[in-house]
């Protein structure tokens, strides 16, 4: 089962690559109000089961994937290709 | 009887780069300082533990995450809950605050550069192993060397930190690098035992490289070992 986990800058933590970023968009000529730069991973988990997977991704997430101090994350589940 | 010379071990991960001046440095100020290799799942007799700093893993996901999930932390872990002398520096800190042996995270420097040059810190802890060559409030010059050294906790865990004497090390005031929250530049877990910073006191034990500051804190944590019982983590 293919899940894409986004994990990014928590809410209310100062992010300054997502500053730089709009920065330059806005050097750019762009009008963006915020801009958080975060991570992908797209795993490919052992389970044809929806749920399971959605479980698996979640619990590698709170292990490795992303700090939860620091970030929050989002677990998306992608049909197998 | 004390332990004249104590044994210190000192991890390497692939990407440790400060792993031989941490080993130099202890040796310089009265360590036996052994190498540990970050696939051993036991530790030999030591009487504490260094992790140094560097680029473990590549820096791969988040500065540390990887590391802790190496064979030999399991070891560090137990070593450190059964009340071991742990110091992290730079990429140390981060892997301890990754590992949960330390409170709090490392976010990248809010200018986003990598600073390499001396910092001056002032001692924060009148409590710390680490710190018992120095006296609360005195000034130490000791190099830093990253990019993601801004140490961040919410508001309620400073606070705690705080009241529980946990913040160790602080940069002087108008001198902090790289956004810390209240200018932290070091913490210890809760029993003491354990202490992380992102300052390097092994680039600082010889006058020859500008400040010797970093020997007070080598040769405290050195001082504390000679004096703690060797414990031995089964494997």
């Amino acid at each position: 089962m293919r899940v894409r986990v986004l994990v990014s800058p928590k809410q209310g933590i100062l992010d300054p690559q997502g500053i730089a970023v709009r920065g330059s968009l806005e050097q750019l000529g762009f009008s963006v109000s915020d801009v958080r730069v975060g991570r992908l991973v797209d795993l490919d988990i052992d389970t044809s089961d929806e749920s399971q997977a959605r479980q698996m991704a979640e619990a590698m997430c709170d292990k490795l994937l992303a700090n939860s101090l620091i970030e929050s994350y989002e677990v998306q589940v992608r049909e197998d290709a | 009887m004390p332990n004249s010379r104590p044994r210190i071990g000192v991890l390497t991960f692939p990407g440790s780069n400060d792993d031989t001046d941490a080993l130099l440095a202890l040796d310089r100020v009265g360590a036996e300082a052994v190498s540990v290799w970050h696939q051993d799942e036991a530790l030999p007799e030591l009487a504490g533990v260094l992790v140094p700093g560097g680029l473990s893993y590549g820096d791969y996901l988040r500065c540390g995450a990887i590391a802790r999930v190496a064979p030999v932390m399991e070891a560090v872990t137990q070593f450190a809950e059964s009340g071991g002398l742990v110091l992290g520096i730079c990429n140390g800190f981060q892997i301890l605050c990754e590992s949960g042996l330390l409170p709090g995270a490392l976010r990248r420097n809010d200018s986003l550069r990598f600073i390499c040059r001396d910092s001056t810190l002032v001692v924060a802890t009148s409590s710390s192993p680490f710190l018992s060559r120095c006296a609360p409030g005195d000034p130490l010059i000791i190099p830093i060397k990253h990019g993601e050294g801004a140490y961040f906790a919410p508001p309620e865990l400073v606070d705690e930190l705080e009241r529980h004497d946990q913040i160790a090390l602080r940069y002087a005031a108008g001198a902090n690098p790289n956004g810390s929250i209240g200018d932290i530049a070091g913490v210890s877990n809760r029993a003491g035992n354990v202490m992380g910073l992102m300052p390097h006191p092994e680039h600082a034990v010889n006058p020859l490289t500008g400040s010797a500051d970093g020997a007070l804190v080598l040769g405290s944590f050195v001082d504390a070992a000679r004096s703690s019982t060797l414990l031995k983590v089964p494997a």
